[in-house]
């Protein structure tokens, strides 16, 4: 594309929504970059659909602006938006042959018969499913209907594609290849794509741009290595991915930019502070249960600036390529810690040592 | 697992004996009776002959009761289908709390007789019933306007009697729509209208068809609101029967008259059932 891509293609300003005394949607603002992939992510009730479902045009936002290629929409009516959406359920018209289906948004816009044909043509080809227009919804499997879904969105060629979790209706091994397929659609397309989901494997995989939602509000947003390794409060780092938590105090302040700490039983932590800390302020140390190495004592050499814990195995599981701990240290606390299995696996109650780079140790706000 | 294929039967085998015993007995009593011959004495004799049929189609007089039997229950279907589904619709779409609420309203008619509901419209129509008293003491009128005793009274107390099945069969079937697929057919460019008729409306069609023959097979059966409501020229069939068979205890025609009247149905459910398709109905309510 020769045109610069906007970076505020879809623009939320001040946008709000309330439900009688509940707020859905706390005020926000969001840029969805032209030709993105965004996710919002977030638990059950964090206002992601709600977003989504105002940008659609199915609730009304009690406050804020939404705009679409720079012209507000809010009094634009949903059948006029030209959105294409996608839904948990697949929401196919199950009276309507997958034909039908396909060519229902095509029979509202000014497109001739034989236009028709070949454009439905294309969409199923495009979502690999050729010559399955003749039968019902019913026929086809999950996998299959989500495609037809896909397809009916897409032949619209809308200005933006949304997608309400439309993975979680289907099986594990199936969600994985749709995953795969959808980014690869979203990609060939360049459609701009806001995808709602409370996976965070499915944010991390297939997104340009995370959006981490909590309670109405945006939590954090970035790109996913962004998001994932700098996750800028307790309830990303929860979130995304298996961390671990520690109550930290910070000691004294390095010219590196490392920070000592001290721990709840008294020892000294070094730690990479996410923000600005004063001395004795009390605040936590998130540490991804990847990023810690377990060994005995005799294979770690004791290094100067590494942090280092002492513990007992308490459980573990085996999952194949990798290996989760449980380890329990010096204050009783368990340390969730996700290793390859090199020879093999530590076992229950060996004890044990874990190396964690100060670099991965990120102090965090209370 | 090793299929049973006895297993359903045996779960179905107390319904089937009720069946079997309160309806196909019966009914075969009353076809045998369709048969018998009536003493002028009044005594019924045992007999194998079609006199009672054929007193039936002797002249107009009872054919154009059976035709006006179903000519109202047509009527109180359409009216019973455009009264039915706009709340039925409603209760599909409210998010309201009052919901349960106004569900129980609608069923709250099956609390009290059918009798009683009946008689009470007397009180509201009548010639010194509420309305005509109202229009008589604000002097809008000077004297009663007759309300009673028509057909329009007949199908009114039809319509209190058949709204609700109306009303829950169509709202059974709505039920079953996913919401989203409105939604996704405005999201593809339909109005509200469009989407409603391009999907809602044809996917409840299973309720909207299940509740019209179930208003019609009652309208045809019943004979209280005509009795009640009616005037000498709005009788139905079923009034028909019950005069012969409680009023002059002319079994054998009044079997007759009934034997017409269920056959008449058996095709007329048949043949809608050929059209519409009563399986559907309960595919979709087992989709639900």
């Amino acid at each position: 594309m020769t045109q610069a891509k906007d970076p505020a293609f879809v623009r939320f300003k001040g946008i709000e929504k309330r439900f009688g005394d509940l707020v859905a949607v706390q005020p926000m603002d969001l840029n969805i970059p032209e030709g993105s992939f965004v996710t919002l992510l977030g638990p059950s009730g964090c206002g992601k659909t709600t977003l989504l479902r105002m940008l659609a045009g199915l609730e009304n936002p009690t406050r804020g602006d939404i705009f679409i290629k720079g012209k507000r929409i809010n009094d634009t009516p949903i059948h006029k938006r030209n959105l294409g959406m996608i839904f948990q359920n697949y929401a196919l018209f199950p009276h309507k042959t997958i034909f039908d289906n396909v060519a229902f948004g095509l029979k509202y816009r000014d497109v001739s018969k034989t236009e028709m044909k070949e454009k439905v043509e294309k969409a199923l080809e495009t979502v690999r499913l050729p010559g399955v227009g003749n039968r019902m919804p019913s026929q086809l499997s999950g996998g299959q209907q989500q495609r037809i879904a896909l397809a009916r969105a897409i032949v619209i060629e809308p200005d933006v594609l949304l997608m309400d979790e439309p993975l979680s209706a289907l099986d594990e091994n199936l969600r994985e290849d749709m995953r795969r397929e959808i980014d690869n659609l979203q990609m060939e397309l360049g459609v701009t794509t806001i995808f709602v989901t409370h996976d965070q494997r499915e944010a991390l995989s297939m997104s340009d741009k995370v959006v981490v939602m909590k309670d109405g509000f945006i939590q954090q947003q970035g790109e996913p290595e962004e998001v994932y390794n700098n996750s800028v409060n307790h309830f990303v780092a929860d979130f995304l991915g298996h961390s671990n938590f520690l109550a930290a105090q910070v000691k004294t302040t390095r010219k590196d930019g490392i920070y000592e700490v001290a721990l709840a039983d008294g020892s000294t932590c070094l730690a990479s502070p996410v923000g600005d800390f004063e001395q004795g302020e009390k605040a936590e140390i998130v540490i991804r249960a990847q990023k810690m190495t377990l060994g005995y004592q005799k294979d770690f050499v004791q290094e100067e600036g590494m942090n280092y814990f002492y513990g007992k195995i308490k459980d573990r599981s085996y999952m194949g390529g990798e290996v989760s701990y449980f380890v329990e240290i010096a204050d009783g606390q368990l340390l969730h810690v996700i290793n390859f299995v090199k020879r093999s696996p530590y076992r229950r109650k060996d004890e044990v040592y874990i190396r964690v780079d100060p670099f991965h140790c990120r102090l965090l706000k209370q | 697992m090793k299929e049973k294929p006895w297993k359903p039967w045996l779960l179905l085998s107390p319904s089937l004996t009720a069946v079997f015993l309160l309806l196909v007995i019966p009914v075969c009593f009353v076809v045998v009776y369709s048969f018998w011959l009536r003493a002028p004495s009044g005594q019924d004799i045992p007999a194998f002959q079609f006199g009672n049929y054929a007193k039936f189609f002797a002249d107009f007089f009872y054919p154009v009761i059976l035709l006006n039997t179903i000519r109202v229950a047509l009527e109180t279907v359409f009216i019973c289908l455009i009264m039915g589904y706009i709340p039925a619709y409603f209760f599909y779409r409210t998010e309201s709390r009052l919901k349960p609420f106004l569900m129980i309203l609608v069923m709250l008619p099956f609390w009290i007789s059918f009798i009683i509901r009946t008689l009470s419209w007397i009180n509201i129509l009548g010639d010194s019933g509420l309305i005509n008293h109202l229009l008589l003491k604000s002097g809008l009128i000077s004297s009663p306007i007759p309300m009673l005793y028509n057909e329009g009274a007949v199908i009114m107390g039809l319509i209190q009697y058949l709204l609700p099945f109306m009303i829950l069969n169509i709202y059974v079937s709505l039920d079953g729509i996913d919401k989203s697929l409105a939604e996704a057919a405005k999201s593809l460019g339909c109005t509200e209208w469009q989407a409603f008729r391009e999907v809602t409306l044809p996917l409840s069609m299973p309720g909207v068809s299940a509740g019209c023959l179930l208003v019609f097979v009652l309208t045809c059966g019943t004979y209280l609101p005509p009795m009640i409501l009616g005037g000498p020229g709005n009788e139905m069939i079923a009034n028909l029967i019950f005069k012969r068979v409680i009023g002059t205890l002319d079994w054998p025609f009044g079997s007759a008259i009934s034997v017409i009247l269920l056959l008449l149905l058996v095709i007329i459910v048949y043949t809608y059932n050929r059209y519409m398709g009563i399986n559907q109905i309960f595919k979709s309510l087992s989709k639900g």
